[in-house]
């Protein structure tokens, strides 16, 4: 019996020849990643332990995100004990306001990701990484504190669920409407403990960004980890960002075995998908654009893990036009990192955005979790870009949050209401390579 | 020992434990908020010994230990589900959150039941209707970390600190 990618990591890092399914493996971590909401938790735990430093400054990563910039003394406090920390252990990938962004967008920006590792990661969101073909996944603060002492985890070997997409997507379709069509599918725990390895023809059109939209959103399966086998863009992006920051390291591409596996195979046929719309307050609430209501808009945000990338931008940029933003309508505008936010801002995405009545802000995770920078109050409707729509994630226990791509999210802030962007913009965005500065 | 409170499927970390109250990790504060969107009188009702009982993929979302620590901290002894998100697992045995996969418990317990959780046992008793259920048993390697008290005293004997 063959294997797949992620048994081949994990035995790889666990110095075994194969790794069965369901056997608990001690894997060796490439890096560990922590944000300002887990880092100050995961140091009190790490001290506990009683280890005197992290095991390898260099494999560490802390990043403010969440909270950041502070948005209360509390939270500013959060940051001070990551920065502190950061200091003392003389961690090298320690990203600040203003030198970072959100995590699991800057990760791969900054080359600390590649093929072939095992990332683990105090987000849930973790998952993301996957997408460049490592095993990467989330766990809590204790875990974390675990890694930065011994240097490794535990992990349970995942069976893979395999999902084939066929077919060349429709002009307004990116990874976004592939994920949440599978969602809806198999259910907010239809991949539960699995690894989602995401393969098919339909990954020749999908740019590196689309392909980490697919793997983002594994956790809203349930899944441990999603994840895609290195093809030639994998290689070409990662070879890309390495000579862009500077930062190289030996890595090594696993692909699965043509025998391997599967406890689950799930076809899509992408030539049929509409842009989708998770209605509120599951992510699996998802459905074709079409069907879905009319929905009268409070506010459009366009950020987060899951869709603030260079290219989300350009499409909403597209999708706006010489438009403005409906009367009645917030629309917050949150790039991912500052090298999205500088290169968005170098193809003039900010001002037209702002020139339309948007709110543009600096990176932070803020409002995707109801943290800042456009909580919603009771009752209000909400088009994002995001990956959750749960009860009270973004805000009040009663505001109603409607999950989409961003073309059709700017299509709500011009209509004012959800709506198929066509019915905004006739012409599709043009697709372009994406390349990002720095 | 303690009185069931019942709950749904996918009852997600942002219900447990809101991100508006993750300035904190002191599980008296958090406590005082647990699952306050789901469910406003849980934190005032909720008495130590009590058990949180609920469908499956329970703590899906957010990877925020905050979770079981705010259950936790509001007393109860454990969470029966008919299955666990696997970071809230993980957080749940690192934290010292007793949990029990048990379908069968779950649709053979009311709101307001007496249930008794023996986690080691692997067994979960009503002790309102006498009925007693069989826990899925946990991994070995996950009970050698419930055994040694969570993750930070196995982690300290495994780098040999005193």
């Amino acid at each position: 019996m063959g294997q797949t990618i992620t048994q081949k990591i994990l035995a790889a890092h666990a110095g075994q020849d194969t790794a069965r399914v369901g056997d608990i493996v001690m894997c060796k971590v490439d890096l560990a990643m922590a944000n300002d909401v887990t880092a100050f938790p995961a140091v009190d735990a790490f001290r506990k332990m009683g280890a005197p430093a992290v095991w390898d400054r260099s494999k560490v990563a802390l990043v403010a995100s969440h909270f950041a910039p502070a948005k209360d003394i509390a939270s500013a406090g959060l940051m001070t004990r990551m920065r502190e920390f950061a200091a003392e252990q003389d961690i090298e990938h320690f990203f600040d306001v203003g030198r970072g962004g959100i995590e699991h967008i800057l990760l791969p920006e900054e080359a600390l990701t590649l093929p072939g590792d095992v990332v683990i990661g105090a987000d849930s969101h973790s998952c993301t990484y996957g997408a460049l073909g490592c095993f990467s996944t989330g766990v809590g603060s204790t875990d974390i504190a675990a890694v930065w002492a011994t240097g490794e985890i535990w992990l349970r070997v995942p069976e893979s669920m395999k999902i084939v997409y066929s077919g060349r997507p429709g002009p307004w379709i990116v990874g976004k409407d592939l994920i949440l069509t599978v969602i809806g599918q198999i259910g907010d725990d239809g991949a539960s403990y699995m690894a989602m390895e995401h393969t098919g023809d339909t990954l020749d059109h999908l740019s590196i960004d689309s392909r980490l939209t697919l793997t983002n959103m594994a956790i809203e399966a349930g899944a441990k980890s999603g994840i895609i086998p290195p093809d030639d863009r994998t290689l070409e992006y990662v070879g890309q960002r390495q000579t862009a920051v500077s930062r190289y390291r030996d890595f090594d591409v696993y692909l699965s075995d043509e025998d391997a596996d599967y406890a689950r195979v799930v076809d899509i046929d992408v030539s049929a998908i509409e842009p989708m719309v998770a209605r509120p307050s599951l992510p699996s609430r998802a459905v074709p654009v079409s069907e879905v209501p009319r929905v009268k808009v409070d506010q459009v945000f366009i950020g987060s893990c899951t869709n603030a990338r260079i290219e989300d931008l350009r499409i909403a940029a597209h999708v706006l036009g010489d438009e403005r933003v409906a009367d009645g309508v917030r629309l917050m505008v949150i790039p991912a990192t500052q090298r999205v936010w500088q290169q968005a801002n170098n193809e003039g995405l900010l001002d037209k955005f702002a020139q339309a009545g948007a709110s543009v802000s600096t990176p932070t995770c803020g409002a995707c979790l109801g943290a800042h920078m456009g909580v919603l109050g009771p009752g209000e409707v909400c088009v994002s870009t995001s990956n959750r729509n749960y009860v009270g994630r973004m805000g009040d226990a009663t505001a109603q949050v409607y999950l989409a791509n961003p073309a059709v999210a700017m299509a709500a802030a011009v209509a004012g209401e959800l709506v198929h962007p066509e019915e905004v913009r006739a012409e599709a965005p043009f697709r372009e390579e994406v390349v990002l500065i720095g | 020992m303690g009185k069931a409170f019942l709950y749904g499927d996918n009852v997600d970390t942002d219900v447990i434990i809101p991100a508006r109250y993750l300035t904190t990790s002191d599980e008296k504060e958090l406590a005082a908020h647990a699952l306050e969107d789901l469910d406003p009188t849980f934190a005032t009702e909720v008495q130590p010994g009590d058990v949180v009982v609920a469908g499956s993929n329970f703590g899906c979302g957010s990877s925020r230990e905050h979770a079981p620590i705010a259950l936790k901290g509001a007393g109860v002894s454990a969470v029966v589900a008919k299955s666990f998100a696997r970071i809230f697992f993980r957080n749940a045995i690192n934290t010292g959150l007793s949990i029990s996969v048990c379908p069968a418990a779950v649709d053979g317990i009311q709101a307001g039941h007496e249930v008794e959780v023996d986690v080691a046992g692997g067994r979960v008793e009503n002790k309102t209707t006498g009925q007693s259920f069989v826990a899925e048993p946990l991994p070995e390697f996950v009970m050698d970390i419930v055994n040694a008290g969570g993750m930070i005293p196995y982690v300290r004997t495994k780098l040999g600190v005193a």
